[in-house]
């Protein structure tokens, strides 16, 4: 009976170890296969030059470029954001009915198909906003046509519940009685927020930001009709007042993970071009992967340094 | 901060009753004592701040707004009964019934079947291969797994979250389809399962991370009780930890689905993209999204296809809205159940 019990407890108890090694194990064979497959493609001159001979040869400069432009335009939207809403949530509203309904709108906010992001960055951003700020500004065609703009604007909409949530969770970490501390001494509310509060949970915030970042530069759906082009021959830059150059928000964009995308399935030749494919795919891979390892051990070290205080 | 020192004749002259919440965080942190123009910057930035928190109920019914409105422009031009099927002639000329959706033909057809089967034929089956390996994966870090192994596996997981879904969906295209046709001998390359596998890989860290918080969540006293009547840790486990962290881990499998339906790149990648009616799971099919994503770029704007693209685009919210809400309902019983 008892050792019936015992052989029972070790066979599920396998089963479950079996189940957390398989996922470990599915991602070493992924990153890896990638980037045995692509480390082939990868040169200084796939890197730093434009495709060429109708995407069959060359690199994948524009879409690097792309990608940064396009999170770099996203995270300077959705972090003022994130973390306004998250401060609201946590120092202001916290458990009242009104965060209850805010948490729940996070949630489903976070629930929503990234294509629909996509629909809602046509039919809100490109159709709705720009095709009216051009009647009013009587700009013709500028505001009301697929851009960067638009695209990084979806794609922040789309990050923002995880920017709140992971912000949240660090403006949970700082305890108590640090709060009491600042009150105590005369500061007002705002006053402790932003000397005791929020330089407390910035590798908290951080996290957030890198992961978003990463989630943002992954996502292909919401940007498919908002901005990403299939091939540009320019960079999406222009030069203010002449001389200073700048990210040209009005313009298309290649991007990496649009790249791969049409590379694998619209492409002339998607046999023929496997190589540049596993290539594109291990600098999306590495870019994503280096900003989830280090939002990881960034959050490590934060938990650890809080156990401590 | 005087307040606090006048609390306890308060509560004597109340009869012990606890005053408001509300009224005594206003009290307690008052703005009585500041300087007006302190106080007014206390309450612009409140209101600053507020603002910022409503946004997320804004940009829901943001995105609820534009994607019925343009939905609902479909609905005035095809009927009802097109959604679901149409009249057409079959190879000997006789008129039969059938479930096509063919915007771009002659006479249009919209039937929602194919699509609908085909998201459910992905994402019925993503879900199960997920709740499978999800779950005993998280049950393994809740429970089983010692700290060291834990702060190991978890990071891995997570990373596994990480992964953009379309390096998952080239690689379903490029190599785990092969792999399945030489397996399987399946007649489409690229078929609902290659994609439910494929899906099933962005649901599993889904499922397991939300296990690992459910069963995390269940009290040590329950544990305890249930070793100290002499429970092996496995019998605990089931009989005692499962079933007190269960609603946790269907709220998991319906977020799960819920993801699943919505997954764009990997079906758009790996399933072939016909829009068959059908139930066979190694049969090419085309998803709602991978619809979307395939025919918004080339139907001009205005046109009736691209009202009837937005219509499927508010059918998906809807089904996923549902499952996310309902997912949402369970843990919040779970939470009070547990008096978290």
């Amino acid at each position: 009976m008892k050792r019936g019990r015992a052989i029972v407890g070790f066979f599920f108890e396998g089963l479950c170890r079996g189940c957390a090694l398989l996922v470990c194990g599915l991602v070493v064979v992924i990153l890896g296969f990638i980037f045995s497959k692509g480390a082939k493609t990868i040169s200084w001159e796939f890197l730093s030059t434009a495709p060429s001979q109708g995407m069959t040869h060359g690199g994948i400069f524009p879409a690097i470029f792309g990608t940064l432009a396009i999170t770099l335009l996203m995270i300077v939207m959705a972090l003022p954001l994130g973390v306004a809403a998250a401060v609201y949530l946590n120092e202001y509203a916290n458990r009242g009915r009104a965060a209850r309904v805010i948490r729940a709108a996070i949630n489903n906010l976070a629930g929503v198909p990234s294509i629909v992001f996509g629909l809602f960055g046509v039919g809100f951003f490109i159709l709705f906003v720009g095709r009216n700020l051009d009647k009013v500004l009587h700009t013709g065609l500028l505001f009301g046509q697929p851009a960067l703009l638009w695209a990084s604007a979806t794609l922040a909409i789309l990050v923002l519940p995880v920017i709140i949530v992971s912000t949240e969770e660090a403006l949970k970490a700082v305890p108590l009685s640090h709060r009491e501390a600042a009150y105590g001494l005369g500061a007002t509310r705002w006053q402790m927020i932003r000397r005791v509060v929020l330089p407390q949970s910035l590798p908290g915030i951080l996290t957030g930001a890198i992961l978003s970042i990463s989630r943002g530069a992954g996502e292909t759906a919401p940007i498919l009709f908002t901005g990403a082009a299939y091939f540009l021959p320019r960079l999406p830059v222009t030069k203010i007042f002449g001389m200073i150059p700048m990210i040209n928000p009005f313009d298309q964009f290649m991007e990496l993970a649009y790249h791969i995308f049409i590379m694998a399935t619209q492409s002339t030749n998607p046999e023929l071009t496997r190589p540049l494919q596993y290539g594109t795919a291990m600098v999306l891979l590495s870019i994503t992967f280096g900003l989830n390892l280090s939002a990881i051990l960034l959050r490590i070290r934060f938990r650890r340094r809080l156990r401590r205080a | 901060m005087e307040q606090l020192v006048q609390k306890p004749l308060v509560a004597q002259s109340s009869n012990l009753k606890e005053p408001s919440p509300r009224a005594s965080r206003r009290e307690n942190h008052g703005l009585r004592d500041f300087h007006w123009r302190q106080r007014f910057r206390e309450g612009a930035i409140h209101v600053f701040l507020a603002v910022n928190g409503y946004l997320a109920i804004v940009l829901i019914g943001l995105i609820f707004l534009f994607l019925f409105k343009e939905g609902f422009h479909a609905l005035q031009t095809i009927k009802p009964m097109q959604w679901i099927g149409n009249k057409t002639l079959d190879f000997d000329g006789r008129e039969v019934f059938s479930f096509v959706w063919q915007p771009l033909s002659n006479t249009p057809k919209y039937s929602l079947l194919p699509l609908l089967s085909g998201s459910f034929l992905v994402a019925l089956p993503a879900t199960f291969f997920s709740t499978l390996i999800g779950i005993g994966c998280g049950v393994y870090l809740a429970e089983l797994a010692s700290q060291r192994t834990r702060e190991i596996l978890k990071p891995i997981v997570e990373l596994l979250a990480g992964i953009p879904t379309v390096v998952i969906g080239f690689l379903a295209l490029s190599v785990l389809a092969t792999l399945v046709q030489n397996f399987f001998h399946t007649h489409f390359r690229l078929n609902a399962f290659v994609g439910a596998l494929g899906v099933s890989l962005v649901i599993i860290p889904v499922i397991a991370s939300m296990t690992e918080d459910a069963l995390r969540a269940v009290p040590n006293e329950l544990r305890e009780a249930s070793y100290g009547l002499g429970a092996t840790r496995w019998e605990t486990l089931s009989k005692v930890i499962l079933p007190a962290g269960v609603s946790g881990i269907s709220a998991s499998i319906l977020l799960g689905m819920g993801r699943a339906l919505g997954e764009t790149m990997i079906v758009l990648m790996a399933t072939g993209n016909a829009a068959l009616f059908t139930g066979n799971i190694f049969s090419s099919v085309r998803t709602m999204t991978a619809t979307i994503a395939s025919e918004l770029g080339s139907s001009a704007q205005g046109s009736e296809i691209y009202y009837a693209l937005f219509f499927v685009g508010s059918v998906l919210f809807t089904i996923t809205f549902f499952i996310n809400l309902i997912s949402e309902v369970v843990v919040e019983r779970m939470r009070r159940r547990l008096r978290l």
